[in-house]
């Protein structure tokens, strides 16, 4: 089952400069996807489109069957519930004057979801490796691994279907990013992932997708193993060859 | 902030010893300020004793050059003191924080046209328009200089304003507020404001002295309100032409316009520190 649809989408923020060109794409329900580019090759500028944080300037983007617009405000409360995102930076995600618990509950007041929010708050820490009672803490107090998996703990707390990652781990050293993409590999069993990274190693370990975007188009996508075997335009070839063979090996291991 | 993420126990003594600092010398103004509304020594307009009498057990700071107690209209000073910083404050702060949040959402042109705005009113000083504004009033009224002095502490105000908002409208967590469902209403509330307080609070002690003395120099130049209601500035201006026989009519009205000022300031630095969290220890 198709859970985003996005058909032929073109975005610019200025008249006369396009970010992204006549992009397509499906995610499937349960799928994981990576999304690889250059830096400046539109791939967060694709994550604020899904997150109907802007809009295309043509083409259209559903999220299950229905169109994805920001005006609709009964439509964007149950999707807001459902599509929720991580950041690349773990110091600018968290807001520094606020407790970690409030930080984790802004989604569940916000969207008015019912039931006890503070054993909703526990259980997402908990989910992500923390300890429950943490909450009363501030930000500054975490390292960038502890701050991301606060980040990754408000996006669950209200039960996405679909989390979009952006490059939530390329700000983090080698052991701490390894366990945080275990971790969204296990978050990925019960929901959809598209995941932006330059790193294709971790790309490889984590998602069955790939989804190429060069200077906002999409050259390839495919099974991100045939891809990755086989890389069919010159542009996947390039990136692959710049890729030096430890990461691969080291994120596998 | 770096560094203020390992507060020492000495930075956060010194912090506190800031803050009391603070607290007493504010504290005492506003204590003084109360009183006056319940007691003075004397009438502050009628003869009290003799001309230019030193201080003594009955006049502790003496006379003025119409026998008027000098104690009694520097008590006068600290109320008017308070209501001028306070009254401009406020005023500055509601238009300034209003229209420099209004500036940090508005589209390019009209943010432009704002900071332009801005920019040409902050170059005006602000002595001068307050000036203008209580000259064009044909009373010498206090209420004038307040609300001249807190337009124009507003335009300062809105500048900081904006660029702090923006410089927060830019993190991260402003997006993943919007993702979460937060409404721009609250997303000021509980967010941006917070995150600007911190800096705007200290920056309205400043504009607090300034305006306690922008005022007391309104007075200084005949601008100000005659007494029962005299603030410092006046009292200094009537003391100008006995400086040398009377020192205390000038050096009392500086020593209370700087205390005041400089506590205001300490205590705003002060509670800054203690409320952060990003200050406090571990
Ligand atoms: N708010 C904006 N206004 C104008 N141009 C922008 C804005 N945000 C991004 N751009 C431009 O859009 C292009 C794509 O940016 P985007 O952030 O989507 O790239 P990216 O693939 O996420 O890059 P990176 O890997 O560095 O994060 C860049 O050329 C950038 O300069
Ligand atoms: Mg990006």
């Amino acid at each position: 089952m198709t859970l985003v649809r996005v058909d032929h989408v073109s975005f610019g923020y200025t008249a006369n400069r396009r970010i992204l060109d006549d992009v397509s794409l499906d995610i499937a329900a349960g799928d994981t996807i990576g999304l690889v580019g250059e830096s400046g090759s539109g791939k967060t500028t694709l994550l604020r489109l899904l997150l109907g944080l802007t809009r295309p300037d043509s083409g259209s983007i559903t999220f299950d069957g229905k169109p994805l617009d920001p005006g609709n405000g009964a439509f964007m409360r149950t999707f807001r519930r459902q599509a929720q995102v991580v950041f690349q930076d773990p110091y600018s995600s968290l807001d520094p004057r606020q407790t970690i618990r409030s930080i984790i509950a802004e989604p569940l007041r916000s969207l008015k979801i019912p039931g006890d929010h503070a054993k909703q708050v526990g259980d997402a820490l908990e989910a992500v490796g923390l300890e429950r009672d943490v909450g009363t803490r501030f930000p500054h107090q975490f390292s960038g691994g502890q701050r991301q998996r606060i980040a990754i703990a408000r996006a669950i707390v209200p039960g996405p279907r679909l989390l979009l990652a952006d490059e939530a781990v390329s700000a983090l050293d080698l052991t701490t990013r390894i366990r945080i993409v275990d971790l969204l590999a296990g978050l990925s069993k019960s929901m959809s992932l598209l995941f932006v990274s330059h790193d294709i190693g971790v790309v490889a370990a984590l998602c069955r997708r790939i989804v190429i975007l060069e200077k906002g188009r999409v050259v390839e996508t495919g099974d991100t193993a045939s891809v990755l075997a086989n890389p069919k335009h010159p542009y996947t070839q390039r990136l692959l060859a710049s890729v030096p063979r430890l990461s691969l090996n080291e994120v596998s291991s | 902030m770096s560094s203020a993420t390992m507060t020492a126990p000495r930075e956060q003594k010194r912090h506190s010893l800031i803050l009391w600092a603070g607290l007493v010398l504010v504290g005492l103004h506003i204590a003084i300020a109360l009183l006056t509304f319940v007691w003075l020594p004397y009438d502050p307009t009628a003869m009290a004793g003799g001309r230019l009498e030193g201080p003594s057990l009955l006049h502790w700071l003496g006379t003025d050059r119409l026998g008027r107690d000098l104690l009694t209209q520097m008590m006068i000073g600290s109320r008017i003191a308070l209501i001028v910083g306070i009254g401009a404050v406020a005023i500055g702060a509601a238009i300034g924080v209003t229209l420099g949040l209004l500036a940090a959402f508005a589209s390019k042109w009209l943010d432009d046209a704002l900071a332009a705005t801005l920019d040409i009113l902050i170059a005006f000083p602000t002595l001068l328009i307050a000036m203008l504004v209580v000259a064009a009033s044909d009373t010498a009224n206090l209420w004038s200089a307040i609300i001249a002095l807190g337009i124009a502490l507003s335009a300062i105000v809105a500048r900081l304003t904006r660029i702090l908002a923006k410089r927060v409208l830019v993190m991260d967590y402003i997006t993943a507020a919007r993702t979460s469902g937060s409404s721009w209403p609250k997303i000021v509330a509980i967010h941006i404001l917070p995150n600007i307080w911190p800096t705007l609070s200290v920056n309205f002690a400043l504009q607090f002295g300034l305006a306690v003395i922008a005022e007391a120099s309104l007075s200084y130049l005949g601008l100000g309100a005659p007494p029962p209601n005299a603030s410092w500035g006046r009292v200094l201006q009537e003391a100008q032409g006995t400086v040398y026989t009377a020192p205390l009519g000038a050096i009392a009205p500086g020593i209370a316009l700087v205390s005041l000022a400089i506590g205001v300031n300490l205590l705003a630095d002060g509670l800054r520190d203690t409320i952060d969290p990003t200050r406090r220890a571990r």
